[in-house]
C-alpha cells in the first residue's frame, strides 16, 4: 500500500494499537530542559521506577537561563532551583547533561541537530511545542506535556491517536529578499492559528526542495503556529550531508543500515493525504506580524487588515490590535520599534547571524533601538566569532549575549518592558510572551537587522538595493 | 498522577469569550519556575486577572463574584501555543473540572486529559448558546455527562454530544493514567526497543 513520509515513520514505531484508543509510539530520542521536566522525574520517583532507556534522553539548560554572565551562579533562586533539579535528576538517572557554561549548551531545538540527536526517520519529543523543528531532517518530531514526559521517561513511548496528514506544496521560486521565515509566516496566515489542528504536515515542492537545512528548521519549527502537531520534510542527499559525523549519528555498519531505512522515507507518488493546499512562493514577500497570534500576518509593504477581512470574531480582532497600539487600515512600514530580538529555536542559527550581519554591515544602530541578539547554542556563538560576524557586528554598535531562550519566552530577565515595541524573530506574539505588556512583531532576521538600523518597521529590500 | 474519578459534572460556569486564548494568557512563563506541582492556579490568567502592582482587575471574570463553578467556557481556538502543562494544572488547581469551547489546540487537549480536566468540544452555535444564557442569568447550570457524552443546558434542556476517544474515556471514568498502561507493556516495548534502526 503507498504510503506518505508519515505514514512510514509513525507506522515503524508503533508498539502496540489500543483498542478503540491511541497508538502506543516508540519514542527513539527525547530532549528535556529545566522547566517541563522537575515534575515528571517527581512523578517517577512517586512511582519508585527509574528511567528505561537513560541513554535516548539529553538534557540540556535553555529556557531559564540567564544570557549575561552565565559564569556566574544564577542569581534568581527559582530559576537556580530548577536548573539545579535538572542537573540532579540527569546525574541520578544517568542522563547525558548539557548544563550552563558547558560547551554544547544551548536551546534545546539548536543542540539536537547540531551534535546528530536529531535523524531521519526517528521520533523526537521534548516538553516544547517547537520540538517540531527536527521534523526537517524528516523525522516525526512533537511537543509533549509533563505527563508524557514522565510517559517516556518510564516506558520510552507516548500514547497518541495518530493525526491526520496534510500536505502543503510551495512551488515556483521565492523572490529576492524573501526568506524561510517569511515562507513560513505567509503559510500561516493563510491557515490562520487553528488551522492545522489535528494534523500533521509535510512540507513539499521545490521552494523547500532548495531550503538550506537551517531554513528547513525555520519552516518545520513554526508548523505548531498553525495549529499542526508537527511538520515534516523528506530527507535528500542535504540531509545526509548535514547529521553526517555528528556525535550521535549512527557510524559504520549502523550508517549503512540507517542509510537503507532512510533511503525509503519519502512519500510514495499515490499516497494521499487529508488535506492538500498548494502556493505559489512567487507571491511571497517580506513578512511581518501585526497583532498577537501568528496568524495575524502580512507582506511588509501591506496595511493592517480590516476587521470585515478576517476570519474570527471581530470582538477578539479588536483586543488584539487595541494591545498593540495598532488601528485597522495602518500601513506597517514606517511603524516605530524599540528593540530588536534575534534568536530562538526558530531563528537564532548561524545562517540567521549571516543574514542579520549582512545587512547591518557597514550600517550603524538606530539609537533608541535596543537590540538583543542571543545565538542559538555555544556552538552558533563560535561560529559567529569564527567567520567574523563579531567584528562586523561590534563595528554596527551591536552586542551579543550568551545562549539560551531568552527574550523567546522572557522567563529570565530579557524582557520587553510593556508597551514597548520589538521586532523579534522568535515564534510567538502572544500578549506578554516577551515581558508583560511587551507588544512583538515577528519577523525574519533581514527584517529584523532593517529595524534594528533605520528604527522603524522598514523593507529591508530597499536597504539590500542600495 | 492518578486523578479523581470523572462521572458527571453539574454545575456553573465561567465564561471566557474570546478567541484565541493561547497558553501564555493561561499561565505566563514567569511562572512556570517550580519543580514541584503546586500553587499553579493563582497565576491562572495572571495578566488578564491582576494588575502589574497585583491588584485585581475588576472586570476580570475571575474577579467577579457574580460566575462561578467548575466549568471554564472559552471561545474558539482555546489553548493555542506552547506545551506546558502547568496551563492545564493552573486550570485545575483552580478549582475547573472541565473545559468547553467550539474548538481545542491539540497539546492542550491532550495535557488536561492526561490530568483529569474533561475538555468538551461543542458546535459555534451551541457555544454560543451557552454563553448567551450564561450572560441572561450567571447562574446558568450545566450539566456535563461523560457517560453518555452529553453536554445540557439544564434550564432549556438543550443538550449536546460530544466526541472522546473511548480509551481515555475509561481512564477519566476511572482516575487511570498513562503510565499505568505503558508499566504493564513493559516487556512489548523492551522487544520493541531491540529491532529498532535507530
Ligand atoms: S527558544 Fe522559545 S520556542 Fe524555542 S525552545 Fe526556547 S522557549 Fe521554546
Amino acid at each position: 500500500m503507498s504510503k506518505t513520509l508519515f505514514d512510514k515513520v509513525w507506522d515503524a514505531h508503533v508498539v502496540h494499537q489500543v483498542k478503540d484508543g491511541p497508538d502506543v509510539l516508540f519514542i527513539d530520542r527525547h530532549m528535556i530542559h529545566e522547566v517541563t521536566s522537575p515534575v515528571a522525574f517527581l512523578g517517577l520517583k512517586n512511582r519508585n521506577i527509574k528511567v528505561l532507556y537513560p541513554k535516548r534522553t539529553f538534557a540540556t539548560a535553555d529556557h531559564n537561563t540567564p544570557t549575561l554572565n552565565q559564569h556566574l551562579p544564577v542569581e534568581d533562586p527559582l530559576s537556580a532551583n530548577q536548573l539545579k533539579a535538572l542537573e540532579e535528576n540527569a546525574k541520578e538517572h544517568g542522563i547525558s547533561f548539557w548544563g550552563l557554561g558547558h560547551k554544547k549548551n544551548g536551546i534545546v531545538h539548536v543542540v539536537g541537530p547540531e551534535y546528530g540527536i536529531t535523524l531521519p526517520g526517528a521520533t523526537m519529543v521534548c516538553g516544547d511545542s517547537h520540538t517540531s523543528t527536527h521534523g526537517a531532517f524528516g523525522a516525526i518530531a512533537f511537543g509533549i506535556g509533563t505527563s508524557e514526559v514522565e510517559m517516556v521517561l518510564a516506558s520510552q513511548c507516548v500514547m497518541q491517536p495518530k493525526p491526520k496528514k496534510m500536505r502543503i506544496t510551495v512551488s515556483g521560486e521565492l523572490q529576492f529578499g524573501v526568506t524561510p521565515k517569511d515562507v513560513a509566516l505567509f503559510i500561516i496566515s493563510q491557515l490562520t492559528t487553528s488551522g492545522a489542528t489535528g494534523y500533521f504536515v509535510e512540507y513539499a515542492g521545490p521552494v523547500f526542495e532548495q531550503m538550506s537545512m537551517e531554513g528547513r528548521m525555520t519552516v518545520c519549527n513554526l508548523s505548531i503556529e498553525m495549529g499542526a502537531r508537527g511538520g515534516m520534510i523528506a530527507p535528500d542527499q542535504k540531509t545526509f550531508e548535514y547529521i553526517q559525523d555528528r556525535e550521535f549519528t549512527p557510524k559504520g555498519a549502523d550508517w549503512d543500515k540507517a542509510m537503507a531505512y532512510w533511503n525509503t522515507l519519502h512519500t510514495d507518488a499515490d499516497a494521499s493525504f487529508d488535506k492538500e493546499l498548494t502556493f505559489d512562493g512567487a507571491n511571497i514577500e517580506p513578512m511581518i506580524t501585526y497583532g498577537t497570534n501568528p496568524g495575524m500576518g502580512t507582506g511588509i509593504t501591506h496595511h493592517i487588515p480590516t476587521a470585515d477581512t478576517i476570519e474570527g470574531g471581530e470582538a477578539t480582532y479588536q483586543k488584539s490590535l487595541d494591545y498593540m497600539g495598532y488601528k485597522e487600515g495602518d500601513a506597517l512600514l514606517g511603524k516605530k520599534i524599540d528593540y530588536v530580538f534575534l534568536g530562538s529555536c526558530t531563528n537564532g542559527r548561524i545562517e540567521d547571524f549571516r543574514a542579520f550581519t549582512e545587512l547591518v554591515k557597514g550600517r550603524k544602530r538606530a539609537d533608541h533601538v535596543t537590540a538583543w541578539l542571543v545565538p542559538g547554542s555555544h556552538k552558533v556563538l563560535d561560529a559567529i566569532k569564527n567567520e567574523g560576524l563579531f567584528d562586523t557586528l561590534t563595528d554596527a554598535g551591536f552586542e551579543l549575549r550568551e545562549p539560551g531562550c531568552s527574550a523567546c519566552l522572557a522567563m529570565n530577565d530579557d524582557k520587553i518592558p510593556a508597551g514597548k515595541y520589538a521586532v523579534s524573530t522568535s515564534n510567538r506574539n502572544f500578549e506578554g510572551r516577551q515581558g508583560p505588556g511587551s507588544r512583538t512583531l515577528l519577523a525574519s532576521p533581514t527584517v529584523a537587522a532593517a529595524a534594528a538600523v533605520t528604527g522603524r518597521v522598514t523593507d529591508p529590500r530597499e536597504l539590500i538595493n542600495a | 498522577m492518578a486523578y479523581d474519578k470523572f462521572t458527571t459534572l453539574t454545575s456553573a460556569a465561567v465564561p471566557l469569550p474570546i478567541e484565541n486564548v493561547d497558553t501564555d494568557q493561561i499561565i505566563p512563563a514567569r511562572f512556570l519556575k517550580a519543580t514541584e506541582r503546586v500553587g499553579f492556579g493563582d497565576n491562572l490568567f495572571r495578566d488578564w486577572r491582576y494588575h502589574q502592582d497585583g491588584t485585581p482587575k475588576e472586570d476580570f471574570v475571575l474577579n467577579q463574584s457574580t460566575y462561578s463553578g467548575k466549568i471554564l467556557v472559552g471561545g474558539k481556538n482555546f489553548g493555542s501555543g506552547s506545551s506546558r502543562e502547568h496551563a492545564a494544572w493552573a486550570v485545575y488547581d483552580h478549582g475547573f473540572r472541565c473545559v468547553i469551547s467550539s474548538f481545542f489546540a491539540d497539546i492542550f487537549r491532550n495535557n488536561c486529559l492526561n490530568i483529569g480536566v474533561l475538555p468538551v468540544q461543542v458546535s459555534p452555535a451551541f457555544l454560543e448558546e451557552i454563553f448567551k444564557s450564561i450572560e441572561k442569568d450567571p447562574a446558568t447550570t450545566l450539566e456535563v455527562n461523560l457517560r453518555n457524552q452529553t453536554v445540557s443546558l439544564l434550564a432549556t434542556g438543550t443538550t449536546e454530544s460530544f466526541a472522546i476517544n473511548p480509551y481515555k474515556k475509561e481512564n477519566m471514568q476511572n482516575g487511570y493514567d498513562d503510565i499505568d498502561y505503558l508499566l504493564n507493556l513493559k516487556d512489548s516495548i523492551q522487544d520493541f526497543a531491540q529491532n529498532t534502526p535507530l
